[in-house]
């Protein structure tokens, strides 16, 4: 049926994050016989990367003892740290942080460019053996008998039409006995996964967030390398998930970033401009000033936390790090957890690898003996709350969970719906009014966007699928004016005729991959599929 | 007839490159590094007269650091059949270039070099010709089309205004210009296949080469931002200043 | 210190990048014009020269050998020529990259192209990535090489000089070169990259119909090639080889016409090199009114055609 060449592994790992490369360096370090294939979609390992990112080193920690010694990037200790409740003109201080939100406690913890920590992991897991191949995305899940044999490269070269190009190259089948997802939040193949094996059932919907990142450099005089600041309140309202951090780390950068909940209601919200917003408000602005700004990037993330968490093995492979949803939301950390899920699955797929069985079935338990299981089931009620009572209360009840429940309260709230389903009609929100971007310390989504470095091969077909067009001008046009248009951090949604017959333009070129279309759509009318291998955003080092 | 294609490993075209707050450069560490765009032209021009028979064989040489292998198996994974690599500094200068290729040339004898016209870093335009030169060899530069025929190097260039046709004898430098070819992508199982490929790995002192730098770089800095020029009121006033200020019609 | 600045000529005129090579080296010594031809080209290529202003003296070849310009026998030439020259120049255009390179490594130097603005006699301004950083560059050979970018320094005028002309006496062959043929494009459109107009339409011509009874005539009137900004192209108003940015072809004319584009900076970052930008736009408030030198804020289907019929 295929022109498609085909190759065999042991163990086929879809995704190059931090998931994916402790599941691969762990799988050598167990066998240093199994053969281990790595593919990424971005155009070299790091260049998806977004995260904050101050990391716990506990798992790196377990996975090379000697990272220090091996010049893991790991260079800023986190020194002071930083919480306020913010308004729109003021910002208070949270006092005692380490009892009141002992999740945010970072002592011990390191500011890092995940993306060059990722760099870091796979020199690593190449000089162990590790096959890894970036630019090439994993696009169809090969399923026989039940069982997941691998996964297939997408084809390179068809045209905007779909037709073969004359560079047309047919997209290669990489079979394993073992299949990992560790495409990260919202991955592409895992969704199919999830449904064809009903991963899903038993389990509350996920519900996700979206950070939104700018790297800066600042002025040496300003820089406090290893200090961290979160912040919550304004200018979300109450009802609205979220906050922004920033980190001084590395030569005089600077972290940035906003995260935005997906459930929000309002759909004249755009996560973008909050986060520009945010930055003028006095807790951030001095920060900024005199510096200039280098990177600019954006990802989904889950946070849904252990309700949310889907059955993690099926038959031929496993769910790892953030597809399957291991981010730990109070502590607003997955890497760790992803690191150590991929561990744990490394492990169990060498036990199935020795007694031939088709489900590594041992990691769920490994999972649940692990402290990765303990930590998400103390911070399993610190999400919900904010989804069932707002950022005052939702703040209380974490500090009450924290300090008087110790994170074993008997009880578990609950996702009561998916992120898609939460905006509430146009005519019944309240237009937000975002100031004009000054173009120092805040600016335009194009320009940002350029910071990315985004490309995609322009002759390819678009890889956003609306299903129906139809549905968008009565659903997406008639009830919520583009809500696309607003929570694309890259704009590749674009209303346009609005005064006459409203049209969708899609910008697909501008995609920085961050999912978040494909998660907040009313109607799941937009699938996110892997466009031609090597597209997408190059973030540089540092971010 | 044997082609050697010299290629470059340089910051990907899709980065855009900042300088640096200090004015010494622009900043390059850790960004994703790919092969010149003009050097995968030649390579595939290459492979393609020789999966036409026109070519034997195939043979990709880089000059650089050690990671420049990484580009050596991207042309191999693209067709060519081997690969030298020259240990020097990284990114040195047009001039040395030219004369470790000529030590190259001098070893392999090829009968024909592709280059591609010029790196998208240092964007010098000039190593292909400074070896044509070095070798007394004929040299078709900015190419949009190469014919062997009768044992002669037929070149279309493109020029000022048109194209330009010219014959040489061979051996010849020709150095590839956009609309030579449309590069293939280097498939997975292409990839795969190229780690088996040899590659040569030699000193560039071993070649008993001057690679002394002649150029030092006093400072970089930005291209100065355009400023908002002046608005108009009405079409005879736009073409009033485009006559007679700014004298472009 | 005296200057050798190779000189093109074309239909019967000095070119005119050749011009701003000459002004170049006059800020570094005393200029010497070469012509090269044919005899009879050569011939009368000299006249012209020896009439620019800043030329000291022209030094006049014609052989057959040289009536293409081929890079063997021309950087050969030179290389007999060069002597005592402190500087060897040329304008950065196909001919001079082609030559000057290949002179440089007969004479063990390191050519220093595009060169924007001369420091000094040692030291020069050149763009490195695309135009993304300006590099100066100091260099340590005796004889420097240099090609000039003609858009950085305004050309000398093509009379009001009286130079004396010498007949070189060429002896170089070529045995390696043999020139066969060219082929000017007949088309009236000039290619995008080599345009010296643009007329450059975007999202605000609102349809394919538009954006060719709109543009076409302007570009028809000023022999302006056509080019489209990335939403005009996906919007299918333009074919893709018209796109001008980031992801298209990235030019720099000398007049470029921006009709109906906001000029988002994936579009800039294709034309900001344009040495004059006109921008046409309903919206004041339009990015690409911000590096325009001049704009015009009206309604482009009433201005372009009002435009076209003035001109």
């Amino acid at each position: 049926m295929s022109e498609r060449e085909a190759m065999e592994f042991d163990v086929v790992i879809v995704g190059g994050g931090p998931a994916g490369l402790a599941a691969a360096i762990r799988l050598r370090q167990l066998n240093p016989e199994a053969n281990v294939c790595l593919i990424e979609k971005g155009s070299e390992i790091g260049a998806h990367i977004v995260s904050g990112a101050v990391i716990e080193p506990r798992a790196l920690e377990e996975l090379f003892p000697d990272w220090l010694e091996r010049g893991a990037p790991l260079k800023t200790p986190v020194t002071e740290e930083e919480m306020y409740f913010l308004t729109e003109k003021k910002g208070f201080r949270i006092p005692a942080l380490d009892r009141v939100m002992p999740h945010l406690a970072n002592h011990g913890n390191y500011v890092v460019s995940l993306g060059d920590v990722c760099r870091w992991l796979a020199e690593q897991a190449e000089a162990l053996g590790v096959e890894i191949y970036p630019g090439f995305a994993g696009a169809e899940v090969l399923i026989e008998k039940n069982r997941v044999v691998g996964v297939a490269t997408g084809d390179m070269g068809i045209t905007r039409d779909g037709e073969k190009g004359p560079n047309y190259q047919p997209g290669m089948e990489l079979r394993a006995k073992y299949t990992l997802f560790a495409e990260g939040c919202r991955g592409s193949l895992t969704k199919q996964v999830m449904e064809h094996y009903n991963l899903r059932k038993g389990v509350d919907p996920q519900t996700y967030g979206l950070g939104i990142k700018e790297v800066w450099e600042i002025p040496a005089e300003n820089h406090r390398p290893g200090l961290v600041v979160h912040s919550f309140g304004w200018p979300l309202d109450d009802k609205t998930y979220g906050g922004a951090w920033l980190y001084h780390f590395g030569e005089n950068l600077v972290s940035y970033g906003f995260v935005t909940g997906l459930d929000y209601e309002n759909t004249w919200l755009s996560p973008f401009d909050e986060m520009q917003r945010t930055k003028l408000h006095p807790v951030f602005r001095k920060h900024f000033e005199g510096g200039r700004r280098l990177i600019y990037g954006a990802r989904a993330l889950s946070e849904g936390g252990l309700q949310s968490i889907p059955r993690l093995t099926f038959p031929g492979g496993a769910l790892l790090g953030d597809s399957a949803g291991f981010l730990n939301t109070p502590k607003i950390k997955g890497t760790h957890t992803a690191m150590k899920s991929g561990m744990l699955a490394a492990e169990a797929v060498i036990d199935a690898m020795k007694a031939d069985r088709v489900e590594p079935a041992a990691y769920t338990s490994l999972v649940r003996q692990s402290w990765l299981y303990d930590e998400l089931k103390s911070a399993r009620n610190v999400r919900p709350a904010f989804a069932r009572w707002g950022s005052k209360l939702g703040a209380l009840y974490a500090g009450f969970d924290a300090m008087v429940l110790r994170g074993k309260a008997p009880w578990t709230l609950h996702f009561k719906h998916a992120d898609n389903e939460t905006l509430k009609p146009a005519s019944l929100c309240t237009p937000i009014a975002y100031p004009k971007p000054d173009n120092k310390i805040t600016f335009d989504k194009l320009s940002s966007v350029f910071l990315s470095n985004t490309n995609h091969e322009e002759d390819q077909p678009v890889h956003l699928k609306v299903r129906n067009m139809g549905l968008w001008k009565t659903v997406n046009w008639d009830v919520f004016r583009s809500p696309e248009s607003r929570y694309c951090p890259a704009a590749v949604y674009e209303a346009v005729d609005t005064d006459t017959e409203a049209r969708l333009v899609i910008n697909s070129q501008n995609c920085v991959h961050c999912k978040t279309c494909d998660i907040k759509d009313p109607t799941q009318n937009i699938d996110w599929c892997t466009p031609e291998g090597a597209g997408g955003p190059n973030y540089p080092a540092g971010m | 007839m044997k082609i050697l294609v010299p290629v470059k490993r340089v910051v990907d075209y899709n980065i855009k490159v900042l300088v640096k707050s200090d004015g010494t450069g622009v900043e390059t560490a850790g960004l994703k590094m790919s092969m010149n765009p003009f050097d995968e032209i030649a390579v595939e021009e290459a492979v393609r007269l020789r999966e036409k028979g026109s070519a034997t064989e195939v043979i990709a040489v880089s000059i650089g650091v050690q990671q420049a292998q990484d580009t050596l198996r991207t042309a191999m994974a693209m067709g060519a059949d081997r690969s030298i690599l020259v240990l020097s500094e990284e990114s040195p200068e047009p001039l040395a270039v030219a004369k470790v290729l000529k030590a190259i040339v001098e070893k392999e004898k090829p009968d024909l070099v592709f280059l591609g016209k010029q790196a998208i870093d240092d964007d010098m335009n000039a190593t292909g010709q400074m070896l044509a030169g070095l070798l007394g060899w004929g040299q078709g530069t900015f190419a949009s089309k190469v014919e062997i025929v009768d044992g002669r190097a037929e070149v279309t260039r493109e020029v000022d205004g048109g194209t330009e046709t010219v014959s040489l004898s061979v051996p010849a430098i020709v150095t590839a210009d956009l609309r030579l070819n449309e590069p293939r992508y280097a498939s997975l199982p292409n990839i795969m296949k190229a780690k088996k490929k040899p590659l040569e790995t030699i000193q560039a002192t071993d070649l008993g080469v001057d690679m002394t730098r002649r150029l030092t770089t006093v400072s970089v800095a930005e291209p100065p931002t355009r400023k908002a020029g002046i608005k108009v009121g009405s079409v005879a006033e736009l073409v009033e200043k485009l006559r007679n200020e700014a004298k472009v019609i | 210190m005296t200057v050798l600045v190779l000189v093109e000529t074309e239909a019967g005129q000095i070119r005119q990048a050749s011009r701003s090579a000459i002004t170049a080296a006059t800020k570094l010594g005393d200029v010497h014009a070469l012509v090269v031809g044919n005899a009879a080209d050569a011939e009368a290529a000299a006249t012209l020269a020896a009439k620019v202003p800043g030329v000291a003296k022209v030094l006049k070849a014609g052989a057959d050998v040289l009536a293409h310009e081929l890079a063997e026998p021309v950087a050969d030439l030179i290389v007999s020529l060069a002597g005592d020259y402190s500087h060897i120049v040329a304008a950065s255009t196909a001919v001079g990259k082609n030559v000057l390179p290949r002179a440089a490594a007969l004479l063990d130097v390191q050519p220093i192209p595009d060169v924007m603005a001369i420091v000094d006699a040692d030291t020069f301004v050149r763009p490195i990535y695309a135009g993304n950083a300006l590099a100066t560059v100091k260099s340590s050979d005796a004889k420097k090489v240099l090609t000039i970018r003609a858009t950085n320094f305004d050309p000398a005028p093509a009379e009001g000089g009286s130079a004396s002309v010498d007949a070189v006496n060429v002896t170089v062959q070529d045995t390696v070169s043999r020139f066969v043929s060219e082929h000017t494009p007949t088309s009236d459109r000039p290619e995008l990259e080599s345009a010296r107009v643009i007329v450059s339409g975007g999202r605000g011509l609102g349809s394919a119909e538009n954006f060719q009874s709109v543009l076409t005539p302007l570009a028809d009137k000023l022999g302006a090639a056509i080019g489209a900004s990335r939403v005009a192209v996906d919007s299918g108003y333009a074919e893709n080889d018209c796109q001008v940015g980031q992801t298209g072809k990235i030019v720099a004319p000398e007049l470029y016409i921006a009709v109906g584009i906001s000029g988002a900076i994936q579009h800039l970052a294709g034309m900001k090199d344009s040495k004059v930008i006109v921008a046409i736009n309903k919206d004041a408030e339009a990015p690409m009114l911000q590096v325009a030198d001049y704009a015009l804020v009206g309604d482009l289907f009433e201005v372009v055609p009002e435009l076209a019929k003035a001109l």
